[in-house]
């Protein structure tokens, strides 16, 4: 077959072959074990490679936004000025502050990287490139994501300081909220493709993907859904918890040293991951850009390996995110919160029975057109 | 099999540790972590038993709706760094009687009871859309008028809030 040829930079068939001869040489039960911790291994590497990437592309774009250069000195344009900061960072004193609740000061990192991690293990990269499938998939996104929260809240607590406490419970009132409107959205288009799994989602927008594919409830669905996935990472226009110019650093003010940099860390990877879930569920995900008959070009398009249209689409959104942050005030919590349960949330409501009427009068574009 | 025991006993060993520190810790923020711990470790042994769904409900319900209300709730009427006076130490004895009781309780009827007529699904991925269906339905081991009723009866707890929180 063409398409075996076609694929040479694909990296499922280095992951089976791997499998493969770690099968041959030992008994499965160590196979096993050791492709978990080398899947393992990998997930935080990228998690980490990945943040190194995003801060440096954030930082360039954010001064290209505001007319400045940007990061230029550590290397040709400044590409290496992410690594000198983690390295800072690792290195940096972690100190100790008095009047806290320790444990739960300490604890309170861990559980935002967590929870982060575990949404990250269950994005679909590229083709054979998910650690995580179950046929959940995206409740699943939706409910470990929100492990996050908890974080928060006990940072703004433990820290026993007012301006932490205020961006905790700021943080808490917005992404209760604003992760209903998220869920609904996803749910939408749940409806539409009729399963939770990642990686069948990502199979059945072959031709057509689910933005095109329920054309009006899905394209409200999918901006209902970029709102609350940026209001959920607490990015501007919606960085209430964090304020600088009111509260310092709103909950993890006290925090410091490479504790501090799970918060940063945490933050960044929490766009990619609203970004490559936003871009799996509605763009098609790794699913290279394919048209329905046009044979020799749906050829052409395997060419390019599905990990890059995967990131393409991602940064595309990731893009999107950072240009609505620098374009915007910060709103004010009232108007935040009346955003989201006076305005998203009844459209979103509608929005999903519009959706499971199209369907079930089917009159999305693929009913339709094949 | 093996490594499947030694998680169900770690599982089970957090369990039973931190439900011990969230009877006993005296802040009440502590408590509520520990407790969450408690439900994590639950939801893990769904995991364990490839139950995703309820896994995956155990963890949005819990973890993200009620137990962030809970830590609401403590910020908004606890001061931080106070602690709880401890109960007094015949209270304590007696709570330590009766939920002992319950246990042994508890632990003959499963013993007894329910030991003897459980039998082993088979373990299989239960694909959603039949949960959805089984909820939904109307057949025989179908849920749809329990279902109905939770929800009439969340929609009536919803009100009853909003008519005690407003403000007249």
């Amino acid at each position: 077959m063409l398409l075996n040829y076609s694929q040479p930079l694909e990296l499922n068939k280095l992951t089976s072959r791997i499998d493969a001869a770690l099968h041959a040489a030992l008994p499965d039960y160590w196979a096993v074990t050791i492709e978990l911790v080398l899947v393992g291994i990998l997930i935080i590497a990228t998690y980490a490679l990945l943040a190194v990437v995003l801060i440096y592309v954030e930082r360039k774009i954010t001064a290209f936004f505001q007319a400045r250069i940007g990061p230029n000195r550590v290397g040709k344009y400044g590409i290496f000025q992410t690594v000198a900061d983690v390295t800072k960072i690792l290195i940096k004193e972690i100190i100790h502050i008095n009047r806290i609740d320790k444990f739960l000061f300490y604890t309170a990192p861990f559980f935002i990287i967590v929870a982060s991690i575990l949404t990250f293990g269950a994005i679909p990269f590229g083709q054979g490139l998910q650690a995580v499938d179950f046929n959940i998939g995206v409740l699943y996104v939706i409910s470990v994501s929100s492990l996050g929260i908890i974080g928060v809240l006990l940072a703004g607590w433990s820290s026993n300081n007012k301006y932490s406490m205020i961006g905790a419970m700021r943080s808490g009132a917005q992404f209760v909220s604003y992760e209903l409107s998220a869920g609904i959205a996803l749910m939408t288009i749940v409806v539409l493709s009729g399963t939770m799994q990642l990686s069948t989602m990502v199979e059945s927008q072959r031709y057509c993907w689910n933005i095109f594919n329920g054309h009006i409830s899905a394209l409200v669905a999918f901006v209902i859904y970029l709102i609350s996935g940026h209001a959920e990472t607490n990015r501007g226009p919606f960085d209430l918890p964090e304020a600088e110019s009111e509260l310092t650093a709103g909950y993890h003010t006290e925090y410091s040293g490479l504790q501090f940099g799970f918060f940063y860390l945490a933050e960044y990877l929490n766009m990619f991951i609203i970004a490559s879930i936003g871009a799996t569920v509605f763009l098609g995900g790794w699913m290279p850009l394919q048209i329905a008959g046009w044979e020799s070009f749906n050829q052409l398009m395997w060419f390019i390996p599905s990990y890059l249209w995967f990131f393409g689409k991602v940064a595309l959104l990731i893009f999107f995110s950072l240009w609505v942050r620098w374009s915007f005030p910060r709103l004010r919590i009232d108007q935040l919160l009346n955003l989201e349960w006076k305005y998203l949330l009844p459209i979103n409501l509608v929005n999903l029975l519009v959706m499971v009427i199209l369907v079930l009068t089917g009159l999305t574009l693929t009913d339709i057109f094949y | 099999m093996m490594i499947k025991e030694i998680i169900f006993y770690i599982l089970a060993l957090v369990i039973t540790v931190f439900s011990i520190m969230a009877v006993n810790s005296r802040r009440l923020i502590r408590s509520a972590t520990y407790l969450l711990f408690v439900l994590l470790a639950t939801a893990g042994l769904y995991l364990l038993l490839d139950y995703h769904y309820l896994f995956a409900v155990q963890v949005a319900v819990y973890a993200g709706g009620i137990m962030v209300l809970f830590i609401f709730a403590i910020l908004l009427t606890q001061k931080p760094g106070k602690n709880i006076r401890p109960e007094p130490l015949l209270q304590r004895v007696m709570a330590i009687l009766l939920s002992s009781a319950g246990l042994i309780f508890c632990g003959i009827i499963i013993y007894q009871s329910v030991n003897r007529v459980y039998h082993y699904v088979e373990k299989v991925e239960i694909p959603v859309k039949e949960i959805g269906s089984t909820l939904m339905g109307t057949g025989k081991y179908e849920y749809i008028l329990p279902f109905e009723a939770i929800s009439i009866m969340l929609l009536a707890c919803i009100v009853g809030a909003i008519m005690i929180a407003r403000k007249r």
